[in-house]
């Protein structure tokens, strides 16, 4: 009885040129596979990718919405990428995104008559300094207890996306909001500017020079070096006399920052005032993309740019009828085909005749 | 076919890396039911050989004969299917699985049932008929080095491999382990097994191999039965010039402490004592040997002086200065340094570069930074210049130190320790599985350390080494020092029972039995 069968084989060593082009390869495999689930689901998935296309990225309008909508994403990536760097899954962006938010709309809320030099840098210190106080909670037991920080990131999102209900529809809401779960706007002042007479804001510069400085700190300053090395063999690192748990908090604390700081552009620039609505899970997306970027900074930067492109894209494919989940799908498939290529550069795929039962024969010279 | 005989052939073997070749041409046949040695210095090629046997690696060009028949060993699985199986340098179990899910693990047809119990029958009979003692309800953990590897060889037959290539088997073992592993591999030969066997170690290859192939810098040199050669042909014919002479061991002025331990005790990775109230000091200028059967907390006592481990109770103090329980980061500042038993795990980051894994305990200081920036040329410079003068074979800077060979690695990680300013040395197996050249240059190394005045505490399974190295050396039995000698008044009996647990409170009385 010969069958066929399929057989992974480890390559000795993954290419160079498979290395860049794997992001792109999960990227067409996503869209491949979206395109079956769309078709089955009734749409033409040529049409829908068109709409996606169109919206995101044919006019200057498009591009705008795309970059501003990267620029949280942006943000909580870089984050996650950073704490990635050290074998740490901060899978609680989210949470940090909500707190930086909330600290910064509490600078606006309480400053509302203060100039824009003054209330500003507050807002931003503040969202930085929550982001960061809330990645230190799981970080602390991370690194001194050995407590999961999958599970302690995530529970806190939760934790930080109800208080944020809380103050909307307790303390903080405006009372001239007819009942609508909202704060009251921010001042004037307390708004980050726009660029180039866009959506575009200043949040983008602080993203990219985040990306810049993560880059240097990286490759280098010691800093960096610990962080290679503690991320290649932590018993190597503490044999050296590394501090490991030291680090760790530090770079989730960085990460928590970054996402922290993400909150405080979104709600200070776009949002304008304390409202549920945030994020439609940015600090998620930005898993996804820190992996697409392969943990590098100026990767993550681009591909969060090609997410925000996705997200805006998604918005104007609902004109069509096409639902919001379809787009979470996409997202999802993206993440599944990220990993499926990682294995694939790792792995030479042949078909194979097996000879029933006899074992021995297999690999006779071809 | 007329070659029925050969289990494997391997014709024309080349396989290049960047910048090395590995292997040039070579050949090996190895005949059915035989133990054949494979002998060459570190970086000789010997790994990468057996990797292209064992389908890890491809050839360049070449080809290998399994049972006469041209086979193209595209992968392990293939390898495995066609019978060749190898027991690693390195081990690869998972320590929270037992014995049989190990052995179990990454067969070709899943299984859904979770009834191990025919599994554990199985292994138990290969135990029996083998003399590979293991508990397949064990946890990889839980077991000695040595008894790992008995896994690992019961995974290959459980396999049903019957050429079974070992890869320096015996650099990890005691000399009891290695006399039952030899005992193993006779039975395994008798039932018409074929065995590849390679070590550094040439009254190994004297005693179990049938035939010994050499190489050298990639090439056969010599092939012969062993019963018509000796080791000091096999030495030369490996080397390829003239052994150099022990190492010269002038005498030096013993300075003051540079190491005390007071009534010291510590826990183990199980939460059991392996240290109990242990006295010991190194001086400077010493070479301070610990004998000992591996397992008798040689590991720990090496970490908890390092700052690693927790000490439970008593003291360890530095050049005079309490440290106990110090972070490791003050212990290196104070002037240790240390070549840790398990050099890839915990000495070097074996996919960081050469020079990323030279300067792990040196980049803090100002001589590699502006501020907190690194100064890559710098560090580049002084690395390449660390290569050249312990000689590391490498293609260059960036080649990850995985891909090192053996011995090449170990050389890096001692001319990292060594070349940094240091008062104390502590030395874990830093010759094992390393080849006769390399040993020598290592054990020269710590001499000049001891005369220049660096105190060395040197744990080792080796006697003969710790003899023609140490000033003093104390035997470490069950976590406890059972005596110190000097080196005027050496007494190898003594040593040994002292080894096997025996006290010796006056010498010359009648001792038989357990001597080792
Ligand atoms: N994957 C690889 N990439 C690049 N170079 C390699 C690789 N594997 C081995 N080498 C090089 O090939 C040479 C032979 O190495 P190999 O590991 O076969 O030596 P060996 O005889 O097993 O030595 P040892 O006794 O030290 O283990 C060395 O110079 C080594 O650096
Ligand atoms: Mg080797």
């Amino acid at each position: 009885m010969n069958a066929l069968k399929l057989v992974f084989e480890k390559r000795e060593a993954v290419s160079p040129a498979y290395k860049f082009i794997s992001p792109l390869l999960a990227i067409v495999m996503s869209l491949v596979l979206g395109a079956i689930f769309l078709l089955a689901s009734g749409f033409s998935p040529l049409k829908v990718y068109y709409y996606m296309w169109w919206g995101a990225f044919s006019d200057w309008y498009g591009i705008s919405e795309t970059l501003v909508t990267s620029i949280p994403i942006m943000l909580c990536a870089l984050g996650v990428a950073l704490a990635a760097k050290m074998l740490l899954w901060n899978v609680g962006a989210e949470g940090q995104f909500h707190m930086g938010a909330c600290a910064a709309a509490w600078v606006a809320l309480s400053m509302p008559g203060a100039p824009a030099w003054q209330v500003l840098p507050l807002m931003v210190l503040a969202g930085m300094a929550a982001g960061a106080l809330w990645a230190l909670l799981p970080a602390v037991p991370r690194a001194y207890l050995g407590v999961n920080e999958i599970i302690t990131t995530l529970l806190l999102n939760y934790v930080a996306i109800y208080w944020v209900e809380y103050l909307v529809h307790g303390p903080w809401r405006d009372p001239v909001s007819l009942n609508f779960p909202l704060s009251a706007p921010f001042s004037d002042a307390a708004r980050l500017p726009f660029l180039f007479g866009t959506r575009i804001h200043w949040g983008l510069v602080f993203a990219l020079a985040a990306a810049a400085l993560i880059w240097f700190v990286l490759g280098r300053t010691k800093w960096g070096y610990e962080v290679t090395v503690i991320g290649e063999n932590p018993r190597a690192a503490r044999y050296a006399g590394m501090n490991i748990e030291r680090n760790i908090v530090l770079s989730m604390c960085i990460a928590g920052a970054l996402a922290g700081l993400g909150g405080m552009a979104e709600i200070s620039a776009i949002a304008g005032r304390m409202t549920r609505q945030l994020s439609p899970g940015y600090g998620y997306s930005a898993i996804i993309v820190a992996w697409l970027g392969k943990l590098n900074p100026w990767a993550v930067a681009l591909v969060s740019v090609l997410f925000g492109g996705l997200l805006v894209g998604g918005y104007s494919a609902q004109v069509i009828g096409v639902t919001a989940a379809s787009v979470n799908m996409l997202q999802g498939l993206m993440l599944f085909c990220v990993l499926a290529t990682e294995a694939l550069g790792r792995y030479r795929v042949r078909i194979v005749r097996e000879v029933a039962r006899a074992g021995k024969e297999v690999g006779v010279d071809g | 076919m007329g070659t029925v005989d050969y289990a494997v052939e391997m014709r024309d073997i080349t396989k290049r890396f960047p910048g090395v070749i590995a292997n040039d041409r070579v050949n090996l046949a190895v005949r059915k039911g035989s133990i054949h040695a494979l002998l060459g210095e570190n970086g000789a090629g010997k790994s990468t050989l057996m990797n292209v046997l064992t389908g890890l690696l491809r050839p360049d060009s070449g080809e290998i004969r399994v049972r006469g028949a041209k086979a193209a060993l595209r992968s392990p699985a293939v390898a495995i299917a066609l019978g060749i199986g190898m027991v690693h340098q390195h081990f690869r179990l998972v320590q929270t699985f037992t014995v049989a899910e190990n052995i179990t693990l990454g067969m070709p047809r899943p299984r859904f049932r979770l009834d191990m119990a025919p599994i554990e029958q199985e292994v138990a009979r290969f135990s029996a008929e083998y003399s590979l003692a293991v508990n397949p309800r064990a946890k990889i953990w839980q077991l000695s080095v040595g008894e790992q590897q008995r896994v690992e060889i019961i995974k290959m037959l459980y396999r049903g491999v019957d050429v079974l290539i070992m890869d320096e088997p015996t650099a990890v073992l005691t000399p009891q382990e290695v006399r039952e592993l030899f005992e193993t591999l006779r039975r395994m030969t008798a039932d018409g097994k074929t065995i590849i066997f390679i070590t550094h170690k040439l009254d190994e290859v004297m005693e179990i191999s049938d035939r010994v192939t050499v190489l050298r810098a990639g090439r056969n040199v010599f092939s012969c039965d062993t019963r018509d050669t000796n080791p000091r042909e096999l030495a030369s014919k490996m080397v390829g010039r003239e052994i150099g002479r022990a190492p010269q061991r002038p005498s030096v002025a013993i300075g003051g402490p540079v190491l005390e331990l007071h009534e010291l005790a510590a826990l183990g990775d199980r939460g059991i004592t392996v240290l109990n109230g242990i006295d010991l000091d190194v001086r400077a200028g010493e070479i301070h040997g610990i004998a000992g059967v591996a397992g008798n907390g040689q590991r720990e006592l090496a970490e908890v002086i390092t700052g690693l481990r927790r000490a439970a109770s008593g003291r360890v103090c530095i050049c005079g200065k309490d440290m106990t329980n110090s972070a490791p980061r003050s212990i290196i500042e104070a002037g240790v340094s240390h070549i840790p038993e398990d050099r890839l795990g915990m000495g070097l980051a074996p996919n960081l570069d050469i020079t990323l894994n030279a300067i792990m305990k040196r980049y803090r200081s100002g001589e590699m930074s502006r501020g907190p920036v690194m100064d890559e040329a710098r560090a580049r410079g002084w690395t390449g210049d660390l290569v050249e003068r312990f000689s590391v074979k490498t293609p260059n800077l960036r080649t990850a130190v995985r891909l090192l060979s053996g011995g090449n690695s170990q050389r890096l990680l001692l001319a990292r320790e060594t070349s940094c300013v240091h008062k104390l040395a502590v030395a874990v197996h830093p010759t094992r599985g390393l080849d006769i050249g390399a040993t020598e240059a290592v054990r020269s190394i710590l001499l000049k350390e001891r005369e220049s005045g660096v105190g060395t505490l040197l744990i080792s399974e080796d006697l003969e080494e710790l003899i023609a190295l140490c000033d003093r050396i104390s035997v470490i039995y069950e976590g406890r020092i059972m005596g110190t000698v000097g080196r005027d008044q050496l007494d190898l009996e003594e040593i040994g029972m002292m080894m096997a647990g025996m006290a010796t409170a006056a010498k010359g009385d009648e001792r038989s039995e357990a001597s080792v």
